[in-house]
């Protein structure tokens, strides 16, 4: 099989931990303030952890827990007005902490180097690539000119990157996310660093590409003898590619250990409400997500004793007093749970713990079929194009086909899910639906009513009855409005005149989402992350709609606040009898919410299928090849990796036939990807009852 | 302890905006500097004129001392080279310069607001031809047409000021046609479409976020408006002798600069003085009307 390599054993991938010979960093009761107008942020606290030769250690928590702060101040890069305040950065004998400035910038590129989130933002975009690697090149290793250009070409190969040679002289904008991505790292690992610090590498990237990149940062901590300090929100990638794990809170270490053990036993109470706050994927909503309450306090306020005690299921009177690090081998925790040694949570059958939902019964149906009730929504082949490059008279030179021939038909009371990676027109979908963008051609009937050509007077009664939720709980407040106005507002359109009726229904909405009437008065910046998106769902609510397309409604938030927000859309749809199109890139967020689940791929649906069925008989090799990417918490629930090559190819340009065949394992391995998949566009036809593949082989 | 542990539910009523507002707006020394300087200037531009008349007996049109009367008892700072009284002309030149500066602000910013929302709002052809205009404005001549106008229409304080404003709102509509096209993108934008808002109450959605532009253009052109008006009365055509504008005071000078120093001093600081008071008042209400920061 050349197509489907299974990737490097477990056993093989995850190292053995520090070597005898000692540490190659230690981080000794480290504490970073910074100084606020309103006073002094413990952004770190008294932080100690080490990592040993040639290992990846995962630094986890929630943001505000200080683990990029760490980070930064390893590298002594933290900004005025943060200051380094006490502790030690041992490295090779001394102490980064107290080195001169000269010594650290020394240090810094060629002894220890660092990739960040934003691989766009985090090269210059006025100088090419090449240009940039071998600058770093000539500083350190006092090299020049033509040898200095020869390592950079050298580095990209060996970041996988095609045509290094060619690709060296072109310019970051030219590049793909996940290729910028890669140069970043040549550029980091150009001198040869003992030590990579990587703060959240992969999470602006789709899951597949991710997938790529976390094998090439094993691969070469491999070669290089290199050690990883991974910092990350993902549970999943951590235990992917982590042989040891620190998770942070409120500024400090609460538990540090072995992954494996970490994960199947997490001894502090938030270790594990994280870990069980997340879905796993094949998990269903009939079982609630776990919860962790409340949010992270502020750093300029920690919380006296136990900084989680306020926010933990298990908390007694003993969590007043700060607990020390247990050792609780092979971890450590911050628990007064774990004075008398290890406890034993339950977090692999939590499944069973968790108290099971009242099912919904979904009047779910197979397509093709005829539903048994009129359905809310069908869409026939809908198109939405968008004109790029327009000539001065009008004609544009190219289009994107953002969606690109959808059928849909929905039942009322089903989620159906919608996941891609970003750019396969998924966004862009939920909002044609909605004729928030204009589609193309296609028809979109709404209980039974042709929206695509209603004039927006007729629209607007309508659009009471179908909403949206959005992703970015920042951006869709607007900030120079009050709550009561920004949920309120609407009602006056849809024929509430009444002051004391439209407060009235702002407050139920507002009751329903769990914000008191205290936040009425409100503006958008005086609440948290959760609490806004909470507003945007009130928002959307107010109006009594049947159907909610969700846009990634939990893609910004954090982890714990997103099984709060999850928790709270499956209990709105129980209890209003909504139907939901639920849209994100997260395979196992969608399919714990979805009945239905539709995998898209530039602009067209190439897998339709029952969520669970999905999830364990995946027949597009696309689907099959996104499902093995997840990086997944449950180490027994690994999959065997399917490498796709490559970035999603441009939406304006696609592949002839099937759009998938430039990157499709399968096709590689029967050697049709030039034949009749190039030739012949797959149709999505039923491959059993109730689901659908586009694919000539599946 | 102020502890966040339990971020309490903040019952008690909320203050209201204006409230808010004025708390923020006092929150800024210099901004309440400028509010009060602005207030003595226009308090002395409408009282001073009859005060200056019964107490001191000056009038700003009676030659009533000899030319370049150095500052004395009588004429505390002086005479102009017709042997007019310094003080009682900047006092009453002060009512024409400050209409014509809060005036053509007041105008200018609405007539680009109007101009650039709606060629920000709608985009496509509308913005298109909206902004072809308003490059075409910028590209005339502007002292020309200022002056051609005036000379059609007739020198007059309403004249005036509808000349000045009608060349002066090119700069506002840029700057709000560019807020608006960045805001019309916002996600809160698409929300308030697809809670099915009509497009007047969006335009008012995608405005609350266009006030700090607002209030920078219309502080600058509370300057550009006196400056302006001072050069078409240079040249005769703004306001007449023998009233007096600071603009005019400060232009009618400029062949005793050497000699007389003094005599475009004051009416010069008048302008700056205004002009910077100005300038801290708009930076104090684009705060006040910014919820986002939070005052004591």
């Amino acid at each position: 099989m050349t197509g489907r390599e299974a990737t490097v054993p477990d056993a093989a991938r995850v190292d053995t931990g520090p070597d005898a010979s000692g540490d190659l960093l230690r981080v000794e009761d480290l504490a970073v303030f910074f100084d606020t107008d309103e006073g002094t942020a413990r952004a770190v606290d008294g932080v100690s952890f080490s990592m040993g030769h040639g290992e990846t250690l995962g630094l986890v928590g929630e943001s505000g827990c200080g683990k990029s702060v760490t980070a930064l101040s390893i590298m002594r890069l933290v900004a005025h007005p943060g200051r380094i305040v006490q502790g030690r950065v041992l490295y090779g004998g001394r102490d980064l902490a107290s080195i001169s400035r000269r010594e650290m910038r020394r240090i810094r590129g060629s002894e220890i180097a660092m990739i960040f989130q934003e691989p766009m933002s985090s090269l210059n975009p006025v100088f090419t690539i090449g240009k940039q690697i071998a600058e770093a090149v000539e500083l350190h290793l006092g090299v020049s000119g033509r040898e200095a250009r020869k390592r950079a070409v050298d580095m990209l190969e060996r970041v996988g990157i095609p045509a290094a040679n060619r690709r060296v002289d072109e310019y970051p904008h030219q590049l793909s996310g996940g290729m910028r991505q890669r140069v970043m790292i040549a550029m980091a690992l150009s001198c040869r660093p003992k030590l990579l610090i990587a703060d959240e590498p992969t999470t602006a990237l789709d899951v597949t590409v991710q997938a790529q990149i976390l094998d090439l940062l094993n691969e070469l901590r491999a070669e290089y003898g290199m050690s990883i300090l991974l910092i990350t929100h993902d549970l999943g990638v951590v235990a992917d590619v982590c042989s040891r794990a620190v998770v942070m809170y409120a500024g400090q270490v609460v538990e540090q250990g072995v992954t494996a053990a970490l994960f199947s036993s997490p001894q502090h109470p938030y270790a594990e409400g994280l870990l069980k706050s997340i879905p796993q994927l094949g998990m269903r909503n009939e079982q609630t997500l776990g919860l962790i309450e409340g949010r992270v306090p502020s750093p300029l306020h920690w919380p006296e004793g136990c900084r989680f005690a306020a926010r933990c299921d298990y908390r007694f009177e003993t969590c007043a007093e700060e607990p020390p690090l247990f050792d609780v081998a092979p971890q450590q925790s911050k628990c007064w749970l774990c004075e008398r040694g290890r406890r034993t949570p339950a977090v692999n059958e939590f499944v069973g713990e968790q108290p099971a939902r009242a099912r919904v019964e979904v009047r779910s149906h197979a397509p093709g079929q005829p539903l048994a009730v009129p359905a809310i929504l069908r869409v026939e082949a809908l198109r939405t194009h968008f004109p790029v490059g327009r000539h001065l008279f009008g004609r544009p030179d190219q289009t994107i086909k953002a969606v690109d021939g959808v059928d849909l038909e929905l039942a009322p009371g089903e989620t159906l899910g919608i996941v891609g990676e970003s750019g396969c027109g998924k966004s862009t979908l939920g909002r044609s639906l909605l004729r928030l963008v204009e589609p193309t051609s296609g028809r979109v009937e709404f209980e039974g009513v042709d929206i695509t050509e209603l004039p927006s007077r007729a629209l607007r009664p309508l659009r009471a009855r179908m909403q949206i939720i959005f992703q970015d709980p920042v951006g869709s407040l607007n900030p120079r409005l009050r709550v009561s106005q920004i949920v309120g507002e609407s009602l006056r359109v849809h024929g509430v005149h009444s002051r004391a009726r439209r407060q009235a229904l702002v407050l139920d909405a507002l009751d329903r989402v769990g914000m008191g009437p205290e936040t009425v008065r409100r503006y958008p910046h005086e609440f948290s992350g959760g609490q806004r998106q909470r507003i945007g769902i009130a928002r959307a609510l107010v109006l009594s709609p049947r159907l909610v397309v969700a846009d990634e409604p939990v893609s910004a938030l954090d982890v714990s606040i997103q099984s709060q927000v999850l928790n709270l859309m499956v209990e709105l749809k129980r209890d209003l009898e909504l139907t939901y199109i639920f849209i994100a890139h997260n395979l196992a967020v969608v399919s714990y919410m979805s009945d239905r689940v539709a995998v898209m791929y530039l602009g067209k649906i190439v897998e339709l299928a029952p969520a669970r069925e999905l999830y364990e008989r995946p027949l597009h090799p696309y689907t099959q090849s996104l499902l093995s990417a997840i990086p997944v918490v449950d180490l027994s629930e690994r999959r065997e990796r399917i490498k796709l090559v490559g970035d999603p190819p441009s939406p304006i340009d696609p592949p002839s036939g099937c759009h998938f065949r430039t990157r499709c394992p399968l096709a590689r391995e029967l050697g049709t990807a030039d034949g009749i998949c190039a030739d012949e566009e797959p149709p999505l036809v039923a491959k059993s009852e109730g689901h659908v593949a586009a694919c000539h082989f599946a | 302890m102020a502890s966040a542990a339990a971020v309490p539910a903040n019952v008690q009523r909320a203050p209201s905006e204006l409230t808010r507002s004025w708390r923020r707006f006092k929150s800024n020394k210099l901004s309440v500097a400028g509010a009060v300087v602005l207030l003595l200037i226009a308090l002395g531009a409408i009282v001073g004129p009859p005060l200056a008349r019964h107490f001191l007996g000056l009038t700003p049109y009676d030659l009533s001392c000899t030319s370049f009367a150095p500052m004395s008892r009588d004429h505390p700072l002086g005479c102009d080279p017709l042997g007019r009284d310094l003080l009682a002309r900047l006092l009453a030149g002060g009512r024409v310069s400050l209409i014509v500066g809060l005036s053509v602000a007041i105008g200018s910013t609405g007539i680009g607001l109007i101009i650039g929302a709606i060629a920000g709002y709608f985009g496509g052809p509308v913005d298109s031809m909206l902004m072809r205009f308003t490059d075409t404005m910028l590209a005339l001549p502007t002292f020309f047409i200022l002056l051609s106008a005036a000379a059609v229409l007739g020198p007059s304080l309403v004249n005036t000021v509808i000349i000045i404003s009608v060349l002066e709102w090119t700069t506002t509509a840029r700057l709000v046609r560019g807020e608006f096209l960045v805001i019309r993108e916002k996600e809160f934008v698409t929300a308030a479409r697809a809670v099915g808002l009509t497009n007047l109450r969006i335009v008012r959605h995608i405005l609350l976020n266009v006030v700090p532009v607002l209030v920078v253009a219309g502080t600058l052109a509370v300057a550009s408006g006196i400056l302006v008006e001072s050069a078409l009365s240079f040249l005769g055509l703004g306001t007449q002798p023998p009233q007096a504008s600071w603009g005019y005071m400060l232009s009618s000078v400029q062949n005793f600069v050497f000699t007389e120093p003094l005599l475009g001093v004051f009416p010069g600081l008048m302008i700056m003085i205004t002009v910077l008071a100005v300038n801290f008042v708009g930076e104090g209400l684009r705060d006040a009307l910014d919820p986002r920061l939070v005052k004591r």
